[in-house]
């Protein structure tokens, strides 16, 4: 089983099918093989003093799944979900070890096969926000998708939010909060 | 195998190498596991009987399925190891050869060596260790074997055999090798026995748990349907009596997957007996273990964890506890001090007692080293029950106080901060000259607690009820504002500080008037904090749920678990609420 949780090289054109969805305007792909099912919108049990794109947990069946919201983790701007907003649960490495994440993402496209020759490495877009976790940019019917390591999207710092922050964000707010 | 009849007395390295298979290696490793525990066992019960056939030959056994394993994976180094124990208890078994107690070391030195390559080999193949050439000297101990099965024929040897070469050997070779075809043929018909006797199944653990969580929706989703169906058809009686009959059915699996996680305590008790053997005849003491209930059944996460912290205190008893037996007999008890190990369940708690008929706890020496470090003010009195719990705290070696024996002294304290972590508790018994009894209640599972559920704005979440003291409409008591947002709740002239969750949590709804809802006092760690919740929803038995490790972060958030709709509900650590910012230890003022 643990062989399917093929860790995405951190460079390289993997060629390959690949999952593709939309958020806002703009269309994504993620590995095929790192996607392990996909499910409507479900409940989701939020997780107190999280960041905003953690939205919580889920049950699947029994496991208890985190689920995050890409476009806000992407800074993309708000939007009400549809009937088409989905998750995506993925299977993620996570310290070396293979885990469940749910993806919230807007609608999804379809399942393309993605050859190398129609893969680009992503432009260096400097340091603004989203482009680290895009590993390719690929070209299929004439529109251009972003290939992501979701890896990389877990493995970002600013997900684990260090407990000291933590501990002064709710310092802050509950002086706050009493005073008023 | 016929390569592995030739022996090699010199040192033989091991490679893991690179193209085995890291499923065959891991049957390896499992089963070499198993093997090591009984030729422990084996020979230990061979100490006290040494004529024992029916033990001399589960030994042979072990050393031959050992062997055969090991040469299968090109082990070489422990295939020839293996093999040479096998002559040697071949030997015994032709009554060529007494099994005395030199042997029986060597059988347990080679056993330990076997262990440290089976230890290796796992290390290299999880990773934990890079993959290089193993080098565990085993010479010494093949050439002394060697001696052994030699000096006991024709020839007799000096010590110096191990240098022996080719003339010695060949005479053992031709007598070693017809000698095996029959033993095979014998071991593998016992050993198909023996397994149909059994007939257990290993299961990877991650099976067994995903089996458990399927049985627990199972529930859910059938509760659901129950409730759906019954509000709309309620009179008819063969769907009732059906929807019953799935009830029990799901149910009764739920419990079957639970109870399959569960495991006799067995090895980790007779894990005890080498130790009590080696430690005592370290500090020439004569020390029995004497073991009951080892079939009491505990989840094999206890199991597992259970086992460190009983090593301490068996330790502990042999070195600290028990007399020499000179002095032992000027008391007037025999000299051969006795550790009793006992495990049974009581009201849903496993129980593990660890007696010993020793010295006792000198109550006047803990008195005194608490007064001087500070854990007790000079002129408390403490009753027995406290006096005997604080060697359980961090700075009272047991070295130091109890006895005057200095040494391996392992504090008891990690001992308690273990058993805490398995949500247990110790109790100590003890009367001077007569001996100790700790005794160990644990939970039989750590999957389960029992949870008091709370609500707080749209969201329920769980408060494990061992922590929970009381609970009371806040319209009842007095709350204290202090500078710096800081609130005390006063009860029965005790001051608790106050946690409204719902600004905790940093919900944005309609904040709660502190007058509405619901005032619950958990405690932890002896510290205690009211918690302001909206409303108590209920008590429940829950399965307790890894979140994962994207929130390993929160500390207060410890797991999740299933709720009976399906839902997700937090389950909230008391001993990090209690820890929170305000929490300071120096708010229990009295008044």
């Amino acid at each position: 089983m643990s062989a399917l949780f093929l860790e995405t090289p951190a460079s390289g054109k993997a060629a390959g099918k690949y999952l593709t969805f939309i958020l806002g305007t703009c269309a994504y792909g993620i590995p095929i093989l790192k996607v392990r099912e996909i499910i409507r919108l479900l409940d989701i049990t939020p997780i107190p003093r999280m960041p905003e794109y953690v939205r919580g947990v889920i049950n699947l069946r029994g496991k208890i799944v985190p689920v995050i919201d890409l476009r806000m983790k992407f800074g993309l701007p708000n939007t009400t979900t549809t009937n088409r907003t989905c998750i995506i649960v993925t299977h993620v490495v996570m310290d070396s070890s293979p885990k469940l994440m749910g993806l919230i993402v807007d609608a999804l496209e379809e399942v393309y096969q993605i050859n190398p020759e129609d893969m680009e490495p992503a432009p260096d877009f400097g340091k603004s926000a989203p482009t680290g976790y895009i590993q390719n940019m690929a070209k299929t019917k004439g529109q251009v998708k972003a290939l992501l390591n979701i890896d990389q999207i877990v493995q970002d710092d600013h997900v684990i939010l260090p407990l000291h922050d933590i501990a002064q964000a709710t310092a802050a707010t509950t002086a706050a909060t009493s005073q008023g | 195998m016929r390569k592995d009849s030739e022996e090699q007395i010199g040192e033989i390295p091991l490679e893991l190498k690179a193209d085995l298979d890291p499923e065959l290696v891991e049957d390896f490793i499992s089963d070499a596991r198993e093997q090591l525990e009984n030729i422990e066992q084996g020979t230990l019960a061979l100490e006290i009987d040494e004529q024992d056939q029916e033990v001399i030959h589960t030994l042979f056994r072990a050393f031959h399925t050992f062997k055969g394993n090991a040469s299968f994976l090109e082990f070489t180094a422990i295939s020839q190891l293996a093999h040479m124990l096998e002559s040697l208890l071949e030997g015994a078994r032709e009554e060529r050869l007494r099994i005395n107690s030199v042997i029986i070391e060597i059988i347990l030195k080679s056993r330990d060596t076997l262990q440290q390559f089976v230890d290796e080999i796992e290390e290299q193949l999880t990773g934990k260790k890079t993959r290089q050439i193993v080098h565990i000297p085993t010479a010494a101990l093949k050439a002394s074997i060697k001696f052994i099965l030699t000096g006991d024929s024709v020839v007799s040897r000096p010590a110096s055999a191990p240098n022996a070469t080719e003339p010695a050997q060949a005479p053992l070779k031709e007598a070693a090798t017809p000698a095996m075809s029959t033993d095979e043929a014998r071991t593998a018909g016992s050993t198909y026995k023996s397994s149909n006797a059994l007939q257990a199944v290993k299961v990877a653990t991650a099976k067994l748990d995903g089996l458990v969580d399927l049985a627990g929706e199972l529930v859910i989703a059938q509760s659901l349907i129950v409730q759906n169906i019954s509000s709309t058809s309620l009179g008819d009686h063969s769907l009732t009596r059906n929807l019953d009959q799935l009830n029990r059915i799901s149910k009764e699996l739920q419990r079957t997957a639970m109870s399959m996680r569960m495991v006799p305590i067995r090895s980790t008790l007779q894990k005890m007996h080498r130790l009590v053997r080696d430690i005592a005849a370290q500090q020439k003491k004569k020390v029995r273990l004497v073991l009951e209930g080892e079939d009491t059944e505990v989840d094999r996460n206890i199991v597992e964890k259970i086992g460190d912290p009983l090593m301490h205190m068996v330790c502990n008893a042999v070195d600290h506890a028990i007399e020499l037996p000179e002095r032992r007999a000027a008391m007037g008890k025999p000299s051969t001090g006795t550790i009793f190990l006992r495990a049974y369940h009581k009201s849903g708690n496993i129980i593990i007692e660890v007696q010993d008929d020793g010295v006792g706890l000198n109550r006047e020496r803990i008195l005194e080293k608490a007064i001087k470090n500070g854990s007790l003010k000079p002129g408390s009195t403490p009753d027995d029950k406290e006096l005997l719990s604080l060697i359980l705290q961090p700075g009272f070696s047991t070295a130091s106080v109890v006895t005057a024996i200095s040494g391996r002294g392992v504090g008891l304290d990690v001992v308690q901060k273990n058993i805490a972590k398995l949500r247990g508790k110790i109790d100590i018994k003890s009367v001077p000259g007569q001996g100790t009894t700790f005794t160990l209640r644990l939970p039989l599972t750590l999957a389960i607690i029992d949870g008091l559920i709370i609500r707080v704005g749209g969201r329920r979440y769980i408060l494990p009820t061992i922590s929970v003291r009381e609970s009371f409409h806040p319209g009842s008591c007095a709350i204290t504002s202090l500078p710096g947002g800081v609130e005390l709740v006063e009860m029965r002239k005790e001051l608790i500080p106050l946690l409204r969750l719902r600004e905790y949590f940093q919900l944005n709804e309609s904040p709660a008037d502190a007058r509405g809802g619901i005032m619950v006092v958990i405690e932890s760690d002896g510290q205690k904090r009211c918690l302001l919740a909206d409303e108590l929803v209920g008590k429940q038995e829950v399965v307790i749920k890894n979140l994962g490790e994207v929130f390993k972060t929160d500390p207060m958030v410890s797991g999740g678990a299933i709720l009976g709709d399906g839902c997700v509900g937090l389950i909230l650590d008391a001993s990090a609420l209690v820890h929170l910012e305000h929490a300071s230890s120096e708010l229990k003022l009295a008044i």
